[in-house]
């Protein structure tokens, strides 16, 4: 054995100082596995548990009912919602979702959450899911506690943003028939007058002010 | 100091801050302070998958002397934070540090006498980075966050008054320990 190793050919013993460099050149002609990542973003998987979104229905109220079933879910105490009523009256500060109450305050801190997943199964209305979006570091903390208003989903083809009254002549149960397609003239009309309503008292306290 | 308080502080000096801050993102060199499972997470951003050594950080020091950049990767325990400190203090100026994954960031889901609430308890903590453990990529945002915030800091007597300013903002704002709600 130890004869015949003696015994190699003369050109393999010139290179044989060098031969380990023959990895690296020919490391040069392969494809680069290396993910270019601020660049090119690799896909996550589809049900990737990403940041949170509170849903809409397809005419734009909030899915969310403020049960809280999120909030007592979660292992970590991440989450924090505050339900109130819904008000049709008059002058009243109107209906956020289908039923009876809404979550008025919802805040999650994602300096706290696991991104386990278990308040997505503990929601009754699908209100709450996960999106693919990971990037959320930041340089101060509150800043991470993110409220209602970042949560919520945008504003679709369709939908109009909540406080507005239900689809005419339907009921709290035909939202999660599939009833409604989108928003109605009148909603939209009901929401266009409020927003007048709205301007019109800020430019009286404008004027007030001076 | 030197030149720098000479001169008019206007368009050199601010040229001069960019170009250091350039230089010093590009070469900035992480401890190692892998403390549970997010330095799994933290080792995989230095295999050739992921590649740290494209922005610069081109190997873990093993010894915070030679080191720009903490990371802390992990639940911090209460008897590991005054080790933790330790290490902070012997990383020589200018030093950041990026508290990665939500445990160390707020104790996350282990809200117990045992794990700091938070690592910003017991250093300055430059970038938060959430995720249980996050994704290599994610640590990648955190630390190009982190070099836009060293592109941009200021030098010489600039740099003084940041840090007064800053100082100032810290005592009037309120404890940490006295915060409520989710921030507590």
């Amino acid at each position: 054995m130890a004869e015949e190793s003696k015994k190699a050919s003369f050109l393999s013993q010139m290179f044989a100082p060098v031969a380990g460099f023959g990895v690296t050149f020919s490391t040069m002609f392969r494809t680069l596995e290396t993910e270019e990542y601020p660049e090119v973003k690799r896909p996550t998987q589809p049900r990737y548990h990403g940041r949170h979104q509170l849903n809409r229905h397809p005419d734009g109220l909030e899915k969310c009912i403020g049960c809280e079933l999120c909030a007592w879910a979660c292992p970590a105490d991440a989450i924090y919602v505050e339900g109130a009523d819904n008000d049709d009256s008059e002058g009243g500060s109107g209906r956020f979702s289908p039923g009876e109450r809404y979550g008025r305050v919802y805040q999650i801190n994602y300096l706290r959450c696991i991104f386990c997943g278990l308040c997505i199964e503990a929601c009754p209305t699908r209100a709450l899911t996960m999106t693919n979006v990971y990037e959320l570091a930041d340089t101060n903390r509150s800043a991470l506690i993110f409220e209602k208003s970042q949560l919520l989903a945008p504003v679709q083809e369709g939908m109009i943003a909540a406080p507005h009254p239900m689809v005419d002549g339907l009921r709290e149960r035909d939202y999660y028939q599939g009833k409604v397609a989108s928003a109605t003239p009148e909603q939209s009309a009901w929401a266009d007058a409020r927003e007048a309503e709205l301007a019109a008292t800020a430019k009286s306290t404008e004027v007030d002010d001076r | 100091m030197g030149i720098e308080e000479k001169l008019p502080a206007g368009i050199l000096l601010t040229t001069v801050e960019q170009l250091a801050g350039y230089m010093r993102k590009s070469s900035v060199w992480p401890a190692t302070f892998g403390l549970a499972c997010c330095a799994i997470e933290m080792m995989a951003v230095g295999t050739p998958d992921y590649d740290i050594a494209r922005f610069g950080m081109e190997r873990f020091s093993a010894t915070p002397r030679q080191a720009d950049l903490m990371i802390v990767a992990g639940r911090v325990s209460q008897k590991m934070a005054p080790v933790l400190r330790q290490v902070y203090d012997q990383m020589p100026e200018p030093k950041w540090v990026i508290s990665m994954g939500v445990c160390a960031s707020s104790g996350g889901m282990f809200n117990n006498y045992a794990i700091v609430q938070g690592v910003d308890h017991i250093v300055p903590v430059d970038v938060y980075l959430p995720g249980c453990p996050p994704r290599p990529e994610m640590l990648l945002n955190a630390i190009i966050t982190l070099h836009e915030q060293i592109q941009n800091a200021p030098l010489g007597v600039n740099r003084v008054n940041a840090a007064h300013a800053a100082e100032a903002a810290g005592l009037a704002a309120t404890p940490t320990h006295d915060m409520k709600g989710l921030l507590a």
